[in-house]
């Protein structure tokens, strides 16, 4: 890459890649479109992407998510340096050799790198998003800008999911459908905020490693568990302090006196029925209709799921604590004379309890996983005989990563794989206009396997001369993933762990 | 120090890449061997040159058009030549700067050789020359965002068009109109260029979902200056679309009829208006 710098003024910066000299605002490109400004960098938009293990003063290696904002992207010598699949660009749909086959020395072992973008016409975006916010039923249509890229899939413990993309909706339907969709996936994939709305459902804000936003509302924590399950951790510290606990939840509403848990504390049974469908003692469904108010029902005042309370049960002066599953909604009541609930301030010690509720809830999030099988011409390119790739990669002889970062494969046939965008690097993702997805993707393997495979021997070329004579940047090497030259990668390892 | 001009040939051997900072060329030129590499090297030793020129001037080439300034290098002489018939609306020869510099590549690869078909594609503005008998074939793309080839068409010997350039602004450079694409055929593609992003600021309509900004807020040295240039469109109603798209078709009629243009195609939001002779595959790509 060509000695190209940038002087800085008002947010500005002047770049100097050519002699037109353009001043870039934050923010924009050049003239040019392959130059632009971030954050006051100026950096080239589409170079070949080397992660590099980047030492510290003390020799320790920099962490990746803290340096790869502050890395210039200059290349650094003598360190070691995985050349990512990010800017090789891709060979599709021409069975020829990979952009970029290249070999690195390690410990002593030969290795090769198959480097490539990798254009996935079969591929879908999983998104999970901890939250017991209603999303939509199952399974709902999502849809952005009115096309539908996806539907709600089956929901996880704390956490709604919903499957994106996939051939169906990019090439299956409408030429707009299938943009929109391949747009979509790559957003998300790319960490950008996309947002969705499911028929019969919620509007969303999905971005990777951010809390949702559900209706306009940005949630903060998932629940500790459903009703039952709060029930079961907190009912030693209520007893004594309360009388009856009902922990609001759209899954499972609890009542702590009826409650399993509370029998075991010899609680007196206190009376207050609520509405919906008993499960088992304690436990109830559909106490309301899904929504926005407490523990993802349509509940905003909790008196309002409590069906009757029966006077020769309850008694005047009964201490009853509603609480949603992540604790961010509370009431403290107390029966009058009349068996009427007055609210008043809870105790401390309740709200102690009640507050631990709230940190026992991990923060919510949105994870967004991208999947996509690695299919005909993408694995030509890699050797002339693709099925050896696969049996190479299952058998772990061959490590498989996007963008450095590692992948789960799934079992049986071909290589179908899944990788948490979060832990690639920003910008991974590109698209054609098929449409389909491009994705970076690196096979590491020892030389000599790779020969054994039917590789192209005679297109490896030394990292080095990839080094000095193509445009590259660099990032720092994220220290919490596996090295992929690790020669004992090889036999024994599975991908991902 | 500047990234020198990348000269190469396509990975497919045919093809010519010329790269020099904003300007990106694709060239194939069809003849015999000997001919084709002849008209690629004379390419290649004239290319640098370009960018440097169009710097030295890029002053008075970013002001509104002006009879009296005398242009030096080649490529300004061909931006202030096509800007000459707008006399009188507010037009930058940056406007034209695509087209010009395809016309003068073009201009360069013929000299002294025999070709029977050639074209310099700039970024999407083409300048081309035809053999008699011999048939050039491109393909439409409506939205930039998702550059699908909506369509395939053929420009013959007998059409009088060597020149195509496409406006939008969606594209690199900034309109102060809503069209997605507003294509132009003329004479050549300084001409087209420039008709192209006037009929596009002229497909305009007031809607609340049509976001403009100052240029220079967008990029400092714009030659639009504080101009409004547009950088969002919503969904528009029928009506809007409508509204918009005939003001632009008024403007592209008027440059038809007066002979600047041969034929202009002007697309928003699936919505088309055909001015002038469009050839067939054109029309047939819009929902």
């Amino acid at each position: 890459m060509a000695d190209t710098k940038s002087s800085k003024s008002d947010g500005l910066i002047r770049c100097d890649a050519c002699p037109v000299l353009c001043r870039i605002r934050d923010g924009k490109t050049g003239a040019c479109d392959r130059y632009g400004n971030f954050d006051g960098k100026l950096v080239r938009m589409d170079p070949v992407v080397v992660a590099q293990k980047i030492l510290d003063e003390k020799g320790e290696l920099v962490p990746f998510a803290i340096s790869a904002r502050d890395w210039d992207g200059s290349l650094m010598r003598n360190t070691p340096t995985f050349l990512t699949g990010i800017g090789s660009t891709t060979t599709y749909p021409d069975y020829k050799p990979a952009p970029f086959i290249i070999s690195s020395d390690e410990a002593g072992v030969d290795m090769v790198t198959v480097v490539s973008e990798g254009v996935f016409s079969y591929c879908g975006v999983k998104v999970k998003i901890d939250t017991d916010a209603y999303i939509g039923p199952e399974p709902a249509a999502i849809r952005v800008n009115g096309e539908q890229v996806g539907h709600v899939t089956t929901a996880e413990y704390g956490s709604q999911m919903l499957a994106i993309g996939g051939v169906r909706h990019l090439t299956g339907g409408s030429k707009k459908e299938g943009n929109i969709t391949c747009n979509t996936m790559m957003r998300l994939c790319n960490k950008e905020a996309v947002e969705m709305s499911v028929d019969g459902g919620a509007q969303i804000v999905v971005e990777a490693g951010k809390a949702p936003i559900i209706n306009g509302i940005q949630e903060e924590r998932m629940r500790v568990g459903c009703g039952s399950a709060t029930v079961g951790i907190f009912a030693p510290q209520w007893h004594n302090y309360v009388d009856e606990v009902i922990v609001v939840d759209d899954h499972i509403t609890a009542v702590l006196s009826e409650h399993q848990a509370g029998k075991f504390l010899d609680m007196p049974p206190a009376g207050i029925r609520v509405r919906g469908r008993r499960s088992t003692p304690g436990r109830y469904f559909q106490v309301a209709d899904h929504g926005a108010g407490w523990g993802g029902t349509n509940i905003t005042d909790p008196l309002d799921i409590i069906e009757k309370i029966e006077p020769d049960v309850a008694w005047p002066g009964l201490r009853l604590l509603m609480v949603s599953t992540t604790g961010q909604d509370a009431a403290y009541f107390e029966l009058d004379e009349t068996l009427t609930p007055v609210e008043k301030d809870m105790s401390d010690e309740v709200k102690i309890v009640v507050n631990r509720i709230g940190e026992n809830c991990e923060p919510a999030l949105c994870s967004v996983m991208f999947m996509g099988g690695a299919g005909g011409s993408l694995r030509a390119g890699v050797t002339v005989n693709p099925v050896r790739l696969t049996r190479s990669v299952k058998e772990t002889i061959t490590s498989v990563t996007c963008g450095g970062a590692p992948v789960f494969i799934w079992p049986g046939g071909g290589i179908t794989l899944m990788v948490d965008v979060n832990e690639m690097p920003d910008n991974s993702f590109g698209y054609v206009p098929t449409p389909a997805l491009v994705a970076p993707i690196e096979f590491t393997l020892p030389a000599e396997r790779y020969e054994e495979m039917g590789g192209y021997v005679d297109r490896i070329r030394a990292l080095e001369d990839v080094m000095d004579n193509e445009n590259v940047r660099s990032i720092p090497w994220n220290r919490d993933h596996p090295w992929p030259l690790r020669t004992d990668n090889v036999n024994g390892r599975k991908q991902g762990s | 120090m500047f990234i020198p001009a990348q000269m190469a040939l396509m990975p497919d051997g045919k093809r010519l890449h010329l790269h020099h900072g904003p300007i990106d060329l694709i060239i194939e030129a069809f003849g015999t061997s000997n001919e084709v590499r002849k008209s690629y090297q004379q390419a290649m030793e004239y290319f640098p040159s370009i960018l440097p020129g169009l710097v030295s001037e890029i002053k008075e080439l970013r002001k509104p058009y002006n009879r009296d300034w005398k242009p030096k290098g080649p490529v300004s002489h061909r931006m202030q030549e096509a800007c000459r018939p707008y006399e009188g609306i507010f037009v930058t020869p940056m406007a034209t700067v695509a087209g010009a510099v395809a016309d003068q590549t073009l201009e360069i690869l013929m000299s002294n050789r025999i070709l029977e078909k050639i074209y310099v594609n700039n970024g999407g503005d083409i300048a081309f020359h035809l053999k008699r008998g011999h048939v050039l074939t491109t393909g439409i793309v409506s939205d930039n965002d998702f550059p699908n080839i909506n369509a395939k068409s053929e420009l013959s010997y007998d059409m009088p068009v060597r020149g195509i350039a496409t406006s939008g602004w969606k594209g690199r450079s900034q309109s102060m109109g809503i069209a997605d694409s507003v294509t132009v055929m003329a004479a050549n593609a300084a001409a087209a260029d420039i008709a192209a992003t006037i009929i596009a600021n002229a497909v305009i309509t007031d809607h609340p979902a049509v976001r403009q900004e100052p240029a220079t807020s967008q990029d400092i040295d714009s030659d639009l200056g504080d101009k409004l240039v547009t950088v969002g469109v919503g969904k528009l109603d029928k009506r809007s679309i409508e509204k918009a798209l005939e003001s632009g078709q008024a403007a592209a009629e008027k440059l038809q009829l007066t002979g600047h243009i041969t034929a202009a195609v002007l697309v928003l939001q699936n919505d088309i208006r055909v001015v002038g002779f469009a050839p067939d595959g054109m029309l047939a790509h819009v929902a």
